[in-house]
């Protein structure tokens, strides 16, 4: 059956298969997170939105234009630059940033490297150590909310952790003293020096992200999508050839199909194998995936169990 | 394919996690790599079998004392339904643990043993899921295979549960024998109990019908945020955003705005995809209104012939969360919609025994996990419903202003 014209453009408009008064899940949770944006706008003296370039932080631009649309978003975007990105990333995101007229402020881990703050970690990450420069951004310009696209099908420890998450003065996370969140009247009071973390995606999942994407035709960067590119196999996990992740001579190099599942710290972020170049076919893949994706993609969450939990409790997000 | 929020109680004993567990395992929801890390785990401390509570316990506390801290979510999804589980600890916290994951759920599942039967704690989980008017209740009675699949001590079970949820108001109620550890009746039909004609749980929550819980027929929106662009080609516009708490809004319709009373008409419903017709509770919309008045964050727009009470005077129930008790004369913020004022505890009428349901009217305080009826006096008038009309605009929290602690839920009873 064909849709009545006019209700075809606008999926929120009720289609002729659906029961008048119902929404689909991924429209339920749309309005959901639009409900917390706006929360943090209203209440909260000066929040900013992080925003990586990766897939789950574009969805979360997204919900926030929609969110106050027609006017601009109110409130900066914040990028802690590990200085190891996919240059595909950090193009999207400033083309994003100039799109929608925001603003958008840098933390620098290379910078806080050179000033001595944080020291490179032996392996090369800085996903750890990118911690302290974005508790010094955040302090530096006065952030005291910070909007993230954490979901919590991520991972066990955030499985438990409130979308109104709230730091103290070291921005650390206490898992034993959670704030109780009913019928979504969130709590947002803080003492001077506190900052709150808001996860307005707390409730989406990977497919559900993907399916987002696809529904409301969304634009994310190429490397999310399937392409031939030179690449090596460590720790049983292919990662391709590129300026920051460099073969040993004991790795043999071979051309491979794949996407990226994740965008991480560039020098540890795997691809997989994977020949989805489209919204609909990464959807597709996702749904038939059987291994998480920080597991298959992600060198430093596989180091003990609670991997995730420390770094959150030193101020991670 | 539509959404269904879930939440469960139990203790460390009954079968919880196995059963949480087991529903994501059987619908695909567990990943290689989580379920190699917990048998790893498992297999280091030495456990005999695959220990499923290990997916869901997710803190390092929780594992090495094998409890359950905190409320844990979940998520699933069949070709149906997309399902989020509230997975609440049983034990410690649990009216505070409980009244969050129950506050937004559509249905609530209730454990018990079948061979220890109705313990204190089934009742407590039930009371309080009709206390938070979670719209559809099911009692699981598992372990049915530890009591040779009787379905005389499963009969005993579910006829003395029926007597006692017929004190509560419980709308919807079903009762499952299962065995979450061998998988019986949780997402295949049990072969162990063909005396049982109903359906496993998980066809249960595929297709409970859950699309007439939500109120229609109020029309309730509470003003979220004003939208002002401040931009050239835009600068006549105001909206009202806000997320629809009851009702179907229409474009045309006569509006009021409480607390003021000033009538007007829904001039646009819009929303970053466009224009549209209608609106209804979840969705969250911009309102534009026909005449220039003067609204806020914390008004409430409805219509003019089906308003919620405007009182500064509230009757409650509460549950208490805090640390330090309840005691009338104990000032407090209160935030209810997108409203928030401070309010006085004018008194408390008594504190209920959610074990014997007794009304202990002797009662001085609330203490932590306590429940209660109070009467509440506010600085400003809130737009309140009846929480059993409506769970949007009848709930409320109450914040300690020196600690910024959540220190109470809130029920209300009535508002004159």
């Amino acid at each position: 059956m064909k849709p009545v014209a006019g209700e075809e453009k606008n999926p929120m408009a009720r289609t002729a298969h659906s029961p008048r008064y119902s929404l689909s899940h991924l429209k339920t949770l749309e309005a959901e997170a639009i409900f917390i944006i706006r929360e943090v706008a209203a209440e909260l003296e000066r929040p900013a939105l992080m925003f990586s370039g990766g897939k789950d932080s574009i969805v979360m631009l997204e919900l926030a234009r929609r969110a106050f649309a027609p006017a601009r978003i109110p409130f900066p975007v914040l990028h802690i630059d590990t200085g190891h990105n996919f240059d595909e990333v950090l193009e999207h995101r400033d083309r994003e940033v100039k799109r929608l007229g925001l603003t958008l402020v840098v933390g620098s881990v290379q910078e806080a490297i050179d000033r001595g703050v944080v020291r490179e970690e032996p392996n090369g990450s800085r996903n750890r150590i990118q911690t302290a420069v974005l508790l010094e951004t955040a302090e530096k310009h006065g952030f005291t909310a910070l909007l993230g696209g954490a979901r919590r099908d991520e991972e066990k420890a955030r499985a438990k952790e409130r979308v109104f998450s709230f730091r103290d003065e070291f921005g650390q996370w206490d898992p034993k003293s959670q704030r109780p969140e009913v019928w979504g009247l969130y709590n947002t009071r803080v003492h001077v020096g506190e900052s709150i973390r808001v996860f307005p995606i707390s409730n989406w999942t990977e497919l559900d992200i993907w399916s987002y994407i696809e529904q409301e035709n969304i634009e994310v960067p190429s490397l999310y999508y399937s392409h031939r590119r030179p690449v090596f196999r460590r720790n049983s996990m292919l990662f391709a050839v590129h300026r920051f992740c460099q073969p040993r001579p004991s790795e043999e190099v071979f051309e491979a199909e794949i996407r990226y599942r994740t965008m991480g710290d560039a020098t540890l972020t795997a691809a997989v194998p994977s020949a989805a170049a489209t919204p609909a076919q990464v959807r597709e893949e996702v749904a038939g995936t059987r291994l998480t994706e920080r597991g298959a993609t992600r060198g430093d969450d596989q180091v003990s169990e609670a991997a995730m939990e420390d770094r959150k409790k030193e101020g991670y997000f | 394919m539509d959404l269904l929020r879930l939440a469960t109680a139990g203790s460390v004993d009954d079968g919880k996690s196995t059963l949480i567990g087991r529903m994501l395992y059987d619908s695909k929801s567990i990943f290689t790599d989580q379920l190699e890390a917990i048998e790893r785990t498992s297999r280091d401390r030495g456990d005999d079998y695959t220990d499923l509570a290990l997916l869901t316990d997710g803190l390092r506390a929780e594992r090495e004392q094998g409890i359950t801290i905190d409320v844990a979510y979940r998520y699933f999804a069949t070709p149906k339904r997309k399902f989020i589980v509230a997975d609440t600890p049983g034990h410690i916290q649990y009216t505070r643990n409980m009244v969050t994951g129950a506050s937004t759920a559509d249905v609530g599942i209730v454990l018990a043993d079948a061979r220890k039967g109705l313990i204190e704690q089934s009742r407590r989980h039930a009371f309080l899921v009709s206390l938070l008017q979670v719209p559809h209740l099911v009692l699981a009675v598992n372990k049915m295979d530890l009591v040779d699949w009787s379905e005389e001590v499963y009969e005993s079970i579910r006829a003395e549960f029926v007597e006692f949820a017929s004190k509560l108001q419980i709308s919807d109620l079903t009762v499952i024998p299962m065995s979450a550890l061998k998988g019986d009746n949780v997402v295949e039909r049990s072969a162990n109990m063909p005396w049982y004609q109903g359906a496993p749980l998980l066809h249960h929550l595929e297709n409970v019908h859950i699309a007439s819980d939500r109120n229609l027929v109020d029309v309730r929106f509470p003003v979220q945020y004003v939208i002002r662009p401040h931009q050239n080609r835009n600068q006549d516009y105001r909206g009202y955003a806000g997320q629809v708490a009851g009702g179907v809004l229409k474009t045309g319709d006569e509006v009021v705005v409480l607390p003021s009373g000033l009538g007007t008409r829904i001039a646009g419903i819009e929303t970053a995809d466009g224009p549209v017709e209608e609106a209804f509770a979840p969705m969250s919309v911009v309102l534009r209104l026909e005449d220039d008045l003067d609204v806020s964050r914390g008004d409430m727009i409805c219509r003019p012939n089906n308003r919620p009470s405007v009182s500064q005077d509230i009757d409650a129930m509460v549950c208490w969360m805090g640390d330090s008790p309840l005691v009338p004369g104990r000032k407090l913020a209160i935030k209810h919609t997108t409203r928030t004022a401070r309010t006085l505890v004018k008194e408390l009428q008594y504190e209920l025994n959610i074990n014997t349901l007794h009304r202990n009217q002797e009662a001085v305080d609330l203490r932590l996990n306590e429940i209660g009826r109070v009467r509440l006096r506010t600085t400003s008038p809130l737009m309140a419903d009846e929480y059993r009309r409506n769970r949007a605009t009848g709930g409320f929290v109450l914040i300690d202003e020196a600690t910024n602690a959540t220190v109470g839920a809130g029920m209300i009873v009535g508002a004159d």
